[in-house]
């Protein structure tokens, strides 16, 4: 299940609405992305993020079916947050649930790995210096890269 | 053909979204590109370096060679930093 929103989440309780009933599932694995309060050096008072509506749906459901035929997972769930945000707040959570711990781990840093390079989404930082668009990171590619078959 | 633009590139294009009849001879993502250049200074300001530009086609992810229409929904951005 994918979910794109403005408002904020609750981690916990979507976890357990995720799972409910399913007790084939033996592990559940929960990430949550969180605004850092700088950028390098430079202190951030706010992110505002920016995506392309229906794109970044269809996007992230594929990014979720690839998971799928890559482990045998009970459930998935990202939902990913766009607007204003502010140091502290939550971007977005990757929920990953499987029979075994090592499908829903392995599975969970596939989605966000691929969700930070496929996702039509930008990060513009506000800091007393101005606004900035975030360069994408040739580190989140590497991190990419290592799923895609050999 | 409805263009849209996001993040930096709407800042320089000067717009979010347009609605263009190119000639019929540009028929690819590239020719398309090197059409919508020539609109504007801030067009050309947006698309002067297409190493840092991103092209979808009725929201899949298209090579600067893939055909493009009369009916096709085309967007411009910049490598994604989502997460």
């Amino acid at each position: 299940m994918i979910r794109v929103q403005r408002e904020d989440f609750d981690a916990q309780a979507e976890a357990r609405a995720l799972v409910a009933g399913n007790h084939r599932v033996g592990g559940v694995v929960t990430f949550v992305g969180l605004v850092r309060a700088n950028a390098g050096e430079t202190a951030i008072d706010a992110m505002t993020l920016e995506h392309y509506p229906g794109m970044t749906e269809r996007e992230l459901a594929k990014i979720e079916a690839e998971a799928r035929t890559r482990w045998p997972l009970e459930a998935a769930l990202i939902v990913h947050r766009y607007g204003r945000l502010t140091p502290g707040d939550q971007i977005v959570l990757v929920i990953t649930a499987a029979a075994h711990r090592q499908a829903a781990f392995a599975a969970n840093e596939f989605l966000v790995d691929w969700l930070k390079t496929k996702a039509p989404f930008w990060k513009l930082e506000a800091s007393t210096q101005g606004e900035q668009w975030v360069e994408a990171r040739a580190a989140d590619d590497h991190a990419a890269k290592r799923w895609v078959a050999e | 053909m409805k263009v849209l633009y996001f993040a930096w590139l709407k800042a320089r294009a000067g717009i979010g979204e347009e609605t263009v009849t190119p000639p019929p001879e540009v028929a690819t993502v590239g020719a398309l590109l090197a059409w919508l250049k020539a609109r504007s200074p801030g067009h050309a300001r947006a698309l002067a370096d297409l190493a840092v530009v991103r092209v979808a086609v009725n929201q899949e992810y298209a090579t600067l060679d893939a055909p493009v229409g009369a009916n096709d929904e085309v967007a411009l951005f910049p490598p994604v930093t989502g997460g």
